[in-house]
Protein backbone atom coordinates (compact mmCIF):
# COMPACT_ATOMS: atom_id res chain seq x y z
CA UNK A 1 0.00 0.00 0.00
CA UNK A 2 1.14 3.86 -1.11
CA UNK A 3 2.22 5.68 2.54
CA UNK A 4 -1.19 8.05 1.22
CA UNK A 5 -3.32 5.47 1.18
CA UNK A 6 -2.19 4.09 4.34
CA UNK A 7 -2.46 7.24 5.79
CA UNK A 8 -6.48 7.82 4.05
CA UNK A 9 -6.81 4.38 5.92
CA UNK A 10 -5.53 5.64 9.49
CA UNK A 11 -7.49 8.83 9.16
CA UNK A 12 -10.55 6.69 8.52
CA UNK A 13 -10.17 4.49 11.50
CA UNK A 14 -9.40 7.11 13.64
CA UNK A 15 -12.64 8.91 12.78
CA UNK A 16 -14.98 5.84 13.54
CA UNK A 17 -14.26 6.30 17.42
CA UNK A 18 -15.29 10.07 17.07
CA UNK A 19 -18.63 9.43 15.17
CA UNK A 20 -19.12 6.40 17.74
CA UNK A 21 -18.85 9.06 20.61
CA UNK A 22 -21.35 11.59 19.05
CA UNK A 23 -23.34 8.74 18.98
CA UNK A 24 -23.46 7.86 22.29
CA UNK A 25 -22.99 12.17 23.20
CA UNK A 26 -26.35 12.13 21.24
CA UNK A 27 -28.48 9.73 23.32
CA UNK A 28 -27.18 10.89 26.96
CA UNK A 29 -28.13 14.18 25.75
CA UNK A 30 -32.04 12.74 24.70
CA UNK A 31 -31.82 10.59 28.23
CA UNK A 32 -30.68 14.24 30.05
CA UNK A 33 -33.98 16.14 28.77
CA UNK A 34 -37.09 16.26 30.72
CA UNK A 35 -39.77 13.36 30.03
CA UNK A 36 -39.44 10.55 26.94
CA UNK A 37 -41.68 9.96 23.67
CA UNK A 38 -43.88 8.46 25.86
CA UNK A 39 -45.04 11.18 27.61
CA UNK A 40 -45.02 13.26 24.85
CA UNK A 41 -47.24 10.76 23.03
CA UNK A 42 -49.52 10.86 26.34
CA UNK A 43 -49.54 14.77 26.28
CA UNK A 44 -50.36 14.79 22.87
CA UNK A 45 -53.22 12.77 23.61
CA UNK A 46 -54.58 14.68 26.13
CA UNK A 47 -54.93 12.08 28.75
CA UNK A 48 -53.30 9.20 29.57
CA UNK A 49 -53.58 6.19 31.99
CA UNK A 50 -50.55 4.52 33.72
CA UNK A 51 -50.96 1.40 31.84
CA UNK A 52 -50.90 2.91 28.65
CA UNK A 53 -47.83 5.14 29.40
CA UNK A 54 -46.36 1.47 30.33
CA UNK A 55 -47.91 -0.06 27.44
CA UNK A 56 -45.97 2.97 25.04
CA UNK A 57 -42.46 2.69 26.66
CA UNK A 58 -42.34 -0.91 26.20
CA UNK A 59 -43.30 -0.36 22.86
CA UNK A 60 -40.63 1.99 22.14
CA UNK A 61 -38.22 0.03 24.43
CA UNK A 62 -38.11 2.58 27.05
CA UNK A 63 -38.47 0.07 29.71
CA UNK A 64 -35.29 -1.57 28.54
CA UNK A 65 -32.22 -1.09 30.78
CA UNK A 66 -29.76 1.78 29.67
CA UNK A 67 -27.23 0.06 28.08
CA UNK A 68 -29.48 -2.04 25.57
CA UNK A 69 -31.26 1.10 25.06
CA UNK A 70 -28.22 2.39 23.87
CA UNK A 71 -27.22 -0.64 21.83
CA UNK A 72 -30.57 0.08 20.29
CA UNK A 73 -30.10 3.88 19.28
CA UNK A 74 -26.87 2.77 17.80
CA UNK A 75 -27.83 0.49 15.68
CA UNK A 76 -30.67 2.11 14.63
CA UNK A 77 -28.09 5.14 13.47
CA UNK A 78 -25.78 3.60 11.50
CA UNK A 79 -28.62 1.89 9.75
CA UNK A 80 -29.81 5.58 9.37
CA UNK A 81 -32.87 5.36 11.38
CA UNK A 82 -32.96 8.84 13.14
CA UNK A 83 -35.77 7.82 14.81
CA UNK A 84 -39.21 9.56 14.45
CA UNK A 85 -40.24 13.44 14.67
CA UNK A 86 -43.64 13.14 16.06
CA UNK A 87 -44.18 16.84 15.60
CA UNK A 88 -44.31 16.50 11.71
CA UNK A 89 -45.43 12.80 12.26
CA UNK A 90 -42.69 11.81 9.46
CA UNK A 91 -39.00 10.01 10.28
CA UNK A 92 -36.27 12.34 10.98
CA UNK A 93 -34.29 11.34 8.11
CA UNK A 94 -37.04 12.17 5.67
CA UNK A 95 -37.19 15.96 7.21
CA UNK A 96 -33.44 16.51 6.56
CA UNK A 97 -33.08 15.35 3.39
CA UNK A 98 -35.66 17.55 2.19
CA UNK A 99 -34.00 20.45 3.87
CA UNK A 100 -30.50 19.46 3.09
CA UNK A 101 -29.78 21.43 -0.17
CA UNK A 102 -30.81 24.89 0.77
CA UNK A 103 -28.24 24.87 3.51
CA UNK A 104 -25.62 23.37 1.62
CA UNK A 105 -26.25 26.30 -0.83
CA UNK A 106 -25.85 29.08 1.77
CA UNK A 107 -23.09 27.18 2.99
CA UNK A 108 -20.99 26.66 -0.54
CA UNK A 109 -21.66 30.47 -1.07
CA UNK A 110 -20.46 31.73 2.22
CA UNK A 111 -17.61 29.36 2.16
CA UNK A 112 -16.49 30.74 -1.40
CA UNK A 113 -17.49 34.25 -0.68
CA UNK A 114 -15.75 34.62 2.35
CA UNK A 115 -12.36 32.91 1.83
CA UNK A 116 -12.02 34.47 -1.82
CA UNK A 117 -12.88 38.46 -0.55
CA UNK A 118 -11.13 37.51 3.09
CA UNK A 119 -7.87 36.39 1.41
CA UNK A 120 -8.07 39.68 -1.02
CA UNK A 121 -8.76 41.83 1.74
CA UNK A 122 -6.00 40.26 3.76
CA UNK A 123 -3.39 40.52 0.75
CA UNK A 124 -4.46 44.54 0.56
CA UNK A 125 -3.79 45.16 3.91
CA UNK A 126 -0.98 43.29 4.28
CA UNK A 127 1.00 44.62 0.68
CA UNK A 128 -0.29 48.23 2.39
CA UNK A 129 1.33 47.89 5.70
CA UNK A 130 0.42 50.36 8.34
CA UNK A 131 -0.98 52.47 5.81
CA UNK A 132 -4.89 53.57 5.23
CA UNK A 133 -5.80 50.72 3.27
CA UNK A 134 -4.49 48.85 6.37
CA UNK A 135 -5.77 50.89 8.70
CA UNK A 136 -9.10 50.53 7.21
CA UNK A 137 -9.19 46.54 6.43
CA UNK A 138 -8.44 45.63 10.27
CA UNK A 139 -11.16 47.99 11.92
CA UNK A 140 -13.64 46.32 9.17
CA UNK A 141 -12.31 43.09 10.43
CA UNK A 142 -12.26 44.54 14.17
CA UNK A 143 -15.46 45.69 13.72
CA UNK A 144 -16.83 42.80 11.85
CA UNK A 145 -15.59 40.06 14.61
CA UNK A 146 -18.11 42.08 17.31
CA UNK A 147 -20.99 42.19 15.18
CA UNK A 148 -23.59 39.90 16.56
CA UNK A 149 -25.12 37.57 13.47
CA UNK A 150 -28.78 38.05 13.63
CA UNK A 151 -28.17 41.48 14.47
CA UNK A 152 -26.28 41.75 11.25
CA UNK A 153 -29.07 40.61 9.57
CA UNK A 154 -31.78 42.31 10.95
CA UNK A 155 -29.82 45.23 9.83
CA UNK A 156 -29.21 44.04 6.42
CA UNK A 157 -33.05 43.73 6.46
CA UNK A 158 -34.10 47.44 7.53
CA UNK A 159 -31.90 48.81 4.85
CA UNK A 160 -31.89 46.40 1.54
CA UNK A 161 -35.42 45.37 2.09
CA UNK A 162 -37.75 47.40 3.96
CA UNK A 163 -35.94 50.88 3.22
CA UNK A 164 -34.42 50.32 -0.29
CA UNK A 165 -36.48 47.92 -1.44
CA UNK A 166 -34.00 46.08 -3.40
CA UNK A 167 -34.32 42.47 -1.85
CA UNK A 168 -36.64 40.05 -0.32
CA UNK A 169 -36.68 39.71 3.49
CA UNK A 170 -36.92 36.49 3.48
CA UNK A 171 -37.22 33.09 2.26
CA UNK A 172 -35.52 31.45 -0.81
CA UNK A 173 -38.06 31.80 -3.44
CA UNK A 174 -40.72 34.04 -3.84
CA UNK A 175 -44.06 32.32 -3.22
CA UNK A 176 -46.66 31.47 -5.65
CA UNK A 177 -44.42 32.78 -8.74
CA UNK A 178 -43.79 29.11 -9.87
CA UNK A 179 -41.00 30.43 -11.77
CA UNK A 180 -38.82 27.68 -13.72
CA UNK A 181 -35.38 27.36 -15.38
CA UNK A 182 -33.06 30.33 -15.28
CA UNK A 183 -35.87 33.13 -13.78
CA UNK A 184 -35.85 30.20 -10.70
CA UNK A 185 -32.01 30.46 -10.29
CA UNK A 186 -32.07 34.72 -10.70
CA UNK A 187 -35.36 34.70 -8.55
CA UNK A 188 -33.01 31.98 -5.66
CA UNK A 189 -30.47 34.18 -6.32
CA UNK A 190 -31.27 37.50 -5.20
CA UNK A 191 -32.98 35.33 -1.81
CA UNK A 192 -29.41 34.34 -1.52
CA UNK A 193 -27.63 37.72 -1.13
CA UNK A 194 -28.41 39.11 2.46
CA UNK A 195 -27.88 35.43 4.08
CA UNK A 196 -25.10 34.58 2.16
CA UNK A 197 -23.51 37.90 2.82
CA UNK A 198 -24.52 38.28 6.77
CA UNK A 199 -22.71 34.73 7.42
CA UNK A 200 -19.98 35.92 5.39
CA UNK A 201 -19.07 38.55 7.47
CA UNK A 202 -17.42 37.01 9.95
CA UNK A 203 -15.74 34.97 8.28
CA UNK A 204 -14.32 37.18 6.38
CA UNK A 205 -12.95 39.02 8.72
CA UNK A 206 -11.35 35.80 10.37
CA UNK A 207 -9.51 35.14 6.94
CA UNK A 208 -8.33 38.41 6.38
CA UNK A 209 -6.81 38.68 9.91
CA UNK A 210 -5.56 35.05 9.05
CA UNK A 211 -3.93 35.70 5.37
CA UNK A 212 -2.41 39.37 6.37
CA UNK A 213 -0.60 37.34 9.35
CA UNK A 214 0.70 34.46 7.20
CA UNK A 215 1.56 37.29 4.10
CA UNK A 216 4.02 39.26 6.97
CA UNK A 217 4.91 35.84 8.15
CA UNK A 218 6.03 34.52 4.85
CA UNK A 219 7.50 37.81 4.01
CA UNK A 220 9.77 37.62 6.55
CA UNK A 221 11.67 34.46 5.27
CA UNK A 222 14.76 33.11 3.62
CA UNK A 223 13.73 32.70 -0.08
CA UNK A 224 11.69 36.11 -0.53
CA UNK A 225 15.04 37.31 0.69
CA UNK A 226 16.65 35.27 -2.06
CA UNK A 227 14.06 36.13 -4.26
CA UNK A 228 14.25 40.28 -3.77
CA UNK A 229 18.49 39.37 -4.71
CA UNK A 230 18.20 38.20 -8.05
CA UNK A 231 15.66 40.94 -8.80
CA UNK A 232 12.10 39.84 -8.68
CA UNK A 233 9.95 42.54 -8.22
CA UNK A 234 7.58 42.95 -5.08
CA UNK A 235 4.83 42.27 -7.33
CA UNK A 236 5.56 38.50 -8.64
CA UNK A 237 7.37 37.78 -5.25
CA UNK A 238 3.83 38.40 -3.28
CA UNK A 239 1.89 36.51 -6.39
CA UNK A 240 4.29 34.02 -7.26
CA UNK A 241 5.61 33.10 -3.76
CA UNK A 242 4.44 34.10 -0.74
CA UNK A 243 0.74 33.84 -1.61
CA UNK A 244 1.03 30.29 -2.23
CA UNK A 245 2.58 29.43 1.32
CA UNK A 246 0.06 32.00 2.90
CA UNK A 247 -3.05 30.34 1.45
CA UNK A 248 -2.00 26.97 3.40
CA UNK A 249 -3.33 28.28 6.95
CA UNK A 250 -6.33 29.69 5.17
CA UNK A 251 -7.45 26.07 3.51
CA UNK A 252 -7.03 24.86 6.83
CA UNK A 253 -9.08 27.23 8.76
CA UNK A 254 -12.14 26.55 5.99
CA UNK A 255 -12.01 23.30 7.08
CA UNK A 256 -12.29 24.23 10.63
CA UNK A 257 -14.96 26.97 10.26
CA UNK A 258 -17.64 24.33 9.32
CA UNK A 259 -18.82 23.33 12.72
CA UNK A 260 -19.26 27.02 13.17
CA UNK A 261 -20.98 27.89 9.66
CA UNK A 262 -23.55 25.12 10.43
CA UNK A 263 -24.43 27.00 13.54
CA UNK A 264 -24.35 30.62 12.42
CA UNK A 265 -26.84 28.92 9.70
CA UNK A 266 -29.09 28.55 12.52
CA UNK A 267 -29.30 32.20 12.91
CA UNK A 268 -28.90 33.17 9.60
CA UNK A 269 -31.86 30.92 8.46
CA UNK A 270 -34.08 31.67 11.45
CA UNK A 271 -33.61 35.47 10.76
CA UNK A 272 -34.12 34.87 6.61
CA UNK A 273 -36.70 32.38 6.77
CA UNK A 274 -34.46 30.47 4.90
CA UNK A 275 -36.07 26.41 4.45
CA UNK A 276 -32.40 24.89 5.44
CA UNK A 277 -31.64 22.53 8.26
CA UNK A 278 -30.88 25.76 10.50
CA UNK A 279 -34.23 26.76 10.59
CA UNK A 280 -35.63 23.29 10.96
CA UNK A 281 -33.62 23.44 13.87
CA UNK A 282 -35.43 26.48 15.25
CA UNK A 283 -38.47 25.41 14.83
CA UNK A 284 -38.29 22.09 16.46
CA UNK A 285 -36.66 23.82 19.53
CA UNK A 286 -40.15 25.63 19.29
CA UNK A 287 -41.98 22.45 19.08
CA UNK A 288 -40.32 20.69 21.82
CA UNK A 289 -39.31 17.83 18.81
CA UNK A 290 -35.67 16.51 20.65
CA UNK A 291 -35.76 13.77 18.61
CA UNK A 292 -35.27 15.98 14.77
CA UNK A 293 -33.24 18.59 17.17
CA UNK A 294 -30.95 15.78 18.19
CA UNK A 295 -31.47 14.08 14.66
CA UNK A 296 -29.36 17.68 13.15
CA UNK A 297 -26.85 17.92 15.68
CA UNK A 298 -25.51 14.65 15.07
CA UNK A 299 -25.85 15.03 11.42
CA UNK A 300 -23.72 18.15 11.98
CA UNK A 301 -21.23 16.55 14.01
CA UNK A 302 -21.14 13.49 11.64
CA UNK A 303 -20.05 16.31 8.70
CA UNK A 304 -17.67 18.61 10.92
CA UNK A 305 -15.51 14.54 11.25
CA UNK A 306 -16.22 14.35 7.54
CA UNK A 307 -14.88 17.80 6.14
CA UNK A 308 -12.20 17.57 8.67
CA UNK A 309 -11.19 14.34 7.37
CA UNK A 310 -11.58 15.60 3.83
CA UNK A 311 -9.37 18.65 4.63
CA UNK A 312 -6.62 16.66 5.89
CA UNK A 313 -6.35 14.66 2.72
CA UNK A 314 -6.49 17.55 0.82
CA UNK A 315 -3.54 19.11 2.26
CA UNK A 316 -1.23 16.40 1.64
CA UNK A 317 -2.09 16.70 -1.95
CA UNK A 318 -1.42 20.27 -1.52
CA UNK A 319 1.90 20.45 0.40
CA UNK A 320 3.91 17.73 -0.45
CA UNK A 321 5.88 18.55 2.89
CA UNK A 322 3.97 17.67 4.80
CA UNK A 323 4.77 14.16 6.20
CA UNK A 324 1.78 11.34 5.81
CA UNK A 325 3.64 9.13 7.61
CA UNK B 1 3.06 47.51 37.25
CA UNK B 2 3.80 50.74 35.91
CA UNK B 3 5.63 49.55 33.04
CA UNK B 4 2.68 47.36 32.59
CA UNK B 5 0.68 50.33 32.08
CA UNK B 6 2.68 51.65 30.27
CA UNK B 7 2.79 49.76 27.45
CA UNK B 8 -0.88 49.15 27.89
CA UNK B 9 -0.97 52.65 27.26
CA UNK B 10 0.62 52.79 24.05
CA UNK B 11 -1.67 50.82 22.06
CA UNK B 12 -4.26 53.51 22.13
CA UNK B 13 -7.14 51.56 20.58
CA UNK B 14 -6.55 49.45 23.93
CA UNK B 15 -7.08 51.81 26.13
CA UNK B 16 -10.85 53.32 23.99
CA UNK B 17 -11.78 49.64 24.56
CA UNK B 18 -10.96 49.99 28.49
CA UNK B 19 -12.99 52.70 28.43
CA UNK B 20 -15.92 51.46 26.64
CA UNK B 21 -15.72 48.88 28.92
CA UNK B 22 -15.52 50.37 32.01
CA UNK B 23 -18.49 52.52 30.89
CA UNK B 24 -20.82 49.31 30.26
CA UNK B 25 -19.46 48.01 33.98
CA UNK B 26 -20.37 51.35 35.64
CA UNK B 27 -23.62 50.69 33.62
CA UNK B 28 -24.53 47.29 34.83
CA UNK B 29 -23.03 48.13 38.83
CA UNK B 30 -25.05 50.89 38.70
CA UNK B 31 -28.83 49.59 36.89
CA UNK B 32 -30.79 48.95 40.09
CA UNK B 33 -30.14 52.60 40.36
CA UNK B 34 -30.60 54.50 37.28
CA UNK B 35 -33.90 52.16 36.00
CA UNK B 36 -35.37 50.63 39.45
CA UNK B 37 -37.53 47.76 39.68
CA UNK B 38 -38.02 44.86 36.94
CA UNK B 39 -36.98 45.53 33.38
CA UNK B 40 -39.90 43.64 32.68
CA UNK B 41 -42.02 46.46 33.80
CA UNK B 42 -45.02 48.22 31.41
CA UNK B 43 -43.52 51.43 31.51
CA UNK B 44 -45.76 53.48 29.63
CA UNK B 45 -47.50 53.51 26.07
CA UNK B 46 -46.09 50.71 23.91
CA UNK B 47 -43.99 51.81 20.61
CA UNK B 48 -42.81 54.94 21.96
CA UNK B 49 -39.83 56.14 19.34
CA UNK B 50 -36.27 56.71 20.87
CA UNK B 51 -35.01 60.51 22.08
CA UNK B 52 -39.12 61.13 23.33
CA UNK B 53 -40.58 60.63 27.10
CA UNK B 54 -38.37 57.27 27.50
CA UNK B 55 -34.58 57.52 26.11
CA UNK B 56 -34.26 54.35 24.18
CA UNK B 57 -38.58 54.47 23.60
CA UNK B 58 -40.69 51.69 24.49
CA UNK B 59 -41.22 48.01 23.20
CA UNK B 60 -44.17 46.23 21.65
CA UNK B 61 -45.48 46.04 25.12
CA UNK B 62 -44.43 49.33 26.33
CA UNK B 63 -41.28 48.05 28.32
CA UNK B 64 -38.46 50.27 28.62
CA UNK B 65 -35.64 49.51 26.04
CA UNK B 66 -33.26 51.74 28.16
CA UNK B 67 -33.75 49.69 31.09
CA UNK B 68 -33.18 46.76 29.43
CA UNK B 69 -30.06 48.13 28.27
CA UNK B 70 -28.98 48.69 31.83
CA UNK B 71 -30.03 45.43 33.01
CA UNK B 72 -29.05 43.88 30.08
CA UNK B 73 -25.04 44.97 30.78
CA UNK B 74 -25.69 42.94 34.03
CA UNK B 75 -26.49 39.33 32.23
CA UNK B 76 -24.28 39.98 29.64
CA UNK B 77 -21.16 40.41 31.43
CA UNK B 78 -22.18 38.62 34.26
CA UNK B 79 -22.77 35.05 31.87
CA UNK B 80 -19.70 36.11 30.08
CA UNK B 81 -17.60 36.41 33.29
CA UNK B 82 -19.21 32.90 34.98
CA UNK B 83 -18.68 30.80 31.65
CA UNK B 84 -15.35 31.87 31.26
CA UNK B 85 -14.12 31.60 34.66
CA UNK B 86 -15.60 28.01 34.68
CA UNK B 87 -13.82 27.02 31.04
CA UNK B 88 -10.78 28.27 32.05
CA UNK B 89 -11.13 26.26 35.71
CA UNK B 90 -12.04 23.11 33.34
CA UNK B 91 -9.33 23.98 30.63
CA UNK B 92 -6.52 24.74 32.91
CA UNK B 93 -7.02 21.78 34.84
CA UNK B 94 -7.55 19.26 32.38
CA UNK B 95 -4.64 21.02 29.85
CA UNK B 96 -2.12 21.30 32.84
CA UNK B 97 -2.82 17.66 33.80
CA UNK B 98 -1.94 16.53 29.75
CA UNK B 99 0.79 18.62 29.68
CA UNK B 100 1.97 17.27 33.02
CA UNK B 101 1.83 14.22 33.26
CA UNK B 102 1.71 13.40 29.23
CA UNK B 103 1.55 9.66 28.14
CA UNK B 104 -1.59 7.92 28.15
CA UNK B 105 -3.10 10.81 30.49
CA UNK B 106 -1.88 13.02 27.81
CA UNK B 107 -3.40 10.72 25.13
CA UNK B 108 -6.90 9.98 26.46
CA UNK B 109 -7.65 13.87 27.58
CA UNK B 110 -6.71 15.11 24.08
CA UNK B 111 -8.84 12.52 22.46
CA UNK B 112 -11.40 14.50 24.80
CA UNK B 113 -10.55 17.40 23.92
CA UNK B 114 -10.59 17.16 20.18
CA UNK B 115 -13.79 15.68 20.35
CA UNK B 116 -15.70 18.65 21.91
CA UNK B 117 -13.35 20.85 19.50
CA UNK B 118 -15.27 18.72 16.55
CA UNK B 119 -18.34 19.08 17.56
CA UNK B 120 -20.05 22.59 16.51
CA UNK B 121 -20.06 24.36 19.30
CA UNK B 122 -22.99 26.88 18.39
CA UNK B 123 -25.33 23.98 17.71
CA UNK B 124 -24.03 22.41 21.29
CA UNK B 125 -24.96 25.15 23.11
CA UNK B 126 -28.69 25.33 21.34
CA UNK B 127 -28.87 21.60 22.17
CA UNK B 128 -27.45 21.53 25.82
CA UNK B 129 -29.99 24.65 26.65
CA UNK B 130 -32.90 22.74 24.77
CA UNK B 131 -32.49 19.36 27.15
CA UNK B 132 -31.65 21.56 30.14
CA UNK B 133 -34.22 23.92 29.87
CA UNK B 134 -33.90 27.60 29.89
CA UNK B 135 -32.11 29.13 32.66
CA UNK B 136 -29.06 31.65 33.87
CA UNK B 137 -27.31 28.28 35.16
CA UNK B 138 -27.70 26.10 31.69
CA UNK B 139 -26.86 29.19 29.50
CA UNK B 140 -23.59 29.11 31.71
CA UNK B 141 -23.11 25.28 31.52
CA UNK B 142 -23.72 25.47 27.29
CA UNK B 143 -21.33 28.05 27.23
CA UNK B 144 -18.46 26.53 29.37
CA UNK B 145 -18.85 23.17 27.92
CA UNK B 146 -18.14 24.53 24.51
CA UNK B 147 -15.56 26.57 25.27
CA UNK B 148 -12.74 25.12 27.62
CA UNK B 149 -11.02 22.88 24.84
CA UNK B 150 -9.47 26.20 23.68
CA UNK B 151 -7.88 26.67 27.21
CA UNK B 152 -6.89 22.66 27.82
CA UNK B 153 -4.98 23.19 24.74
CA UNK B 154 -3.42 26.17 25.25
CA UNK B 155 -2.54 24.75 28.79
CA UNK B 156 -1.04 21.75 27.92
CA UNK B 157 1.16 23.10 25.19
CA UNK B 158 2.99 25.88 28.02
CA UNK B 159 2.97 22.94 30.60
CA UNK B 160 4.77 20.95 27.71
CA UNK B 161 7.33 23.76 27.71
CA UNK B 162 7.31 24.27 31.12
CA UNK B 163 8.18 20.83 32.03
CA UNK B 164 11.19 20.98 30.69
CA UNK B 165 12.73 23.60 31.82
CA UNK B 166 15.64 23.47 34.38
CA UNK B 167 13.45 24.99 37.23
CA UNK B 168 10.39 22.43 36.78
CA UNK B 169 13.33 19.48 36.41
CA UNK B 170 15.45 21.17 39.82
CA UNK B 171 11.58 21.06 41.74
CA UNK B 172 11.38 17.46 40.66
CA UNK B 173 14.77 16.24 41.77
CA UNK B 174 14.10 17.95 45.66
CA UNK B 175 11.12 15.98 45.39
CA UNK B 176 8.56 18.26 45.57
CA UNK B 177 4.80 16.77 45.73
CA UNK B 178 3.18 17.51 42.20
CA UNK B 179 0.32 19.94 42.87
CA UNK B 180 2.83 21.95 44.38
CA UNK B 181 5.12 22.20 41.15
CA UNK B 182 1.62 22.64 39.18
CA UNK B 183 0.02 25.60 40.84
CA UNK B 184 3.13 27.05 42.45
CA UNK B 185 5.87 27.13 40.00
CA UNK B 186 4.47 25.92 36.40
CA UNK B 187 0.75 27.80 36.52
CA UNK B 188 2.05 31.12 37.51
CA UNK B 189 4.67 30.96 34.50
CA UNK B 190 1.68 30.59 32.27
CA UNK B 191 -0.39 32.73 33.38
CA UNK B 192 0.09 35.43 30.86
CA UNK B 193 -1.33 33.51 27.52
CA UNK B 194 -3.97 32.17 29.86
CA UNK B 195 -5.44 35.74 30.54
CA UNK B 196 -5.27 37.14 27.23
CA UNK B 197 -7.34 33.70 26.09
CA UNK B 198 -9.61 34.53 28.53
CA UNK B 199 -10.59 38.18 27.86
CA UNK B 200 -10.91 37.37 24.31
CA UNK B 201 -13.15 34.18 25.32
CA UNK B 202 -15.32 36.79 27.54
CA UNK B 203 -15.84 38.37 24.39
CA UNK B 204 -16.89 34.90 23.16
CA UNK B 205 -19.75 33.89 25.41
CA UNK B 206 -20.95 37.30 25.36
CA UNK B 207 -21.79 36.69 21.90
CA UNK B 208 -23.48 33.48 22.12
CA UNK B 209 -25.18 34.16 25.38
CA UNK B 210 -26.84 36.96 22.83
CA UNK B 211 -27.47 34.43 19.84
CA UNK B 212 -29.15 32.04 22.31
CA UNK B 213 -31.54 34.23 24.15
CA UNK B 214 -32.17 36.13 20.73
CA UNK B 215 -33.07 32.15 19.69
CA UNK B 216 -35.53 32.44 22.69
CA UNK B 217 -33.32 29.56 24.82
CA UNK B 218 -32.61 32.80 27.80
CA UNK B 219 -34.04 32.47 31.50
CA UNK B 220 -37.56 33.96 30.84
CA UNK B 221 -37.26 36.02 33.84
CA UNK B 222 -33.50 37.67 33.08
CA UNK B 223 -33.49 40.31 30.43
CA UNK B 224 -30.81 40.48 28.10
CA UNK B 225 -29.79 42.24 24.96
CA UNK B 226 -30.13 39.19 22.84
CA UNK B 227 -34.07 38.80 23.77
CA UNK B 228 -34.19 42.38 23.56
CA UNK B 229 -33.46 41.62 19.69
CA UNK B 230 -35.12 38.71 19.52
CA UNK B 231 -38.42 40.50 20.82
CA UNK B 232 -37.94 43.42 18.49
CA UNK B 233 -37.91 41.55 15.55
CA UNK B 234 -41.66 40.98 14.82
CA UNK B 235 -41.96 44.99 14.51
CA UNK B 236 -38.75 45.36 12.49
CA UNK B 237 -40.85 47.11 9.59
CA UNK B 238 -42.32 50.17 12.05
CA UNK B 239 -39.64 50.33 14.56
CA UNK B 240 -36.22 49.52 13.87
CA UNK B 241 -34.60 51.22 16.49
CA UNK B 242 -35.98 48.14 18.67
CA UNK B 243 -33.63 45.99 17.47
CA UNK B 244 -30.54 48.41 16.49
CA UNK B 245 -30.35 49.62 20.48
CA UNK B 246 -29.71 45.97 21.46
CA UNK B 247 -27.37 44.99 19.08
CA UNK B 248 -25.58 48.01 19.53
CA UNK B 249 -24.85 47.45 22.90
CA UNK B 250 -23.68 43.94 22.03
CA UNK B 251 -21.53 45.03 19.18
CA UNK B 252 -19.64 47.76 21.26
CA UNK B 253 -19.01 45.42 24.23
CA UNK B 254 -17.75 43.01 22.28
CA UNK B 255 -15.58 45.11 20.61
CA UNK B 256 -14.10 46.79 23.70
CA UNK B 257 -13.41 43.27 25.22
CA UNK B 258 -11.11 42.54 22.10
CA UNK B 259 -9.91 45.59 22.25
CA UNK B 260 -9.17 45.06 25.30
CA UNK B 261 -7.55 41.07 24.94
CA UNK B 262 -5.51 42.20 22.15
CA UNK B 263 -3.93 44.94 24.86
CA UNK B 264 -3.13 42.65 27.30
CA UNK B 265 -1.65 40.42 24.87
CA UNK B 266 0.73 43.36 23.27
CA UNK B 267 1.50 44.24 26.86
CA UNK B 268 1.97 41.52 28.40
CA UNK B 269 3.96 39.97 25.55
CA UNK B 270 6.45 42.58 25.08
CA UNK B 271 9.10 40.40 23.39
CA UNK B 272 6.42 40.54 20.52
CA UNK B 273 6.33 43.95 20.03
CA UNK B 274 7.92 45.40 16.84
Amino acid sequence: MSPRLRFIARRLLQAVPVVLAIVMLNFFLLHLAPGDAATVLAGEAGSATPEYMAQLRARFGLDQPLALQLWAYARNILTLNLGHSFRHDQPVVTLIVARLWPTLLLMMTTLVLSVTVGSLLGLLAATGLHRWRDTVISIFALVSYATPLFWLGLMLIVLFSIRLGWLPTSGMESIGAFKTGWARLLDIGRHLILPAGALSLFYMALYTRLMRAALLEQAGMDYVTTARAKGLSERRIVWAHTLRNALLPVVTMAGLQTGGLLGGSVIVETVFGWPGLGLLAFQSLFARDLNLLLGIFLLSACTVVVVNLVVDILYTLLDPRIEVT
Amino acid sequence: MTAFSRRYGRNRAAVLGLCILGAVVLLALAAPWISPGSPFRLAGKPLSPPFGEYLFGTDTLGRDVAAGITHGARTSLLIGLVATAMAVAVGTVLGGLAGFYGGVVDDLLMRVTEFFQTIPAFLFAIVLVAVLGSSLSSTVIAITVVSWPAVARLVRGEFLGMRRRDFVQACIGLGMPDARIIFRHILPNCLAPIIVLASLMVATAILIESGLSFLGLSDPNVMSWGFQVGAGRGVLRVAWWLCAIPGVAILLTVLAINLVGEGLNDALNPRLRR
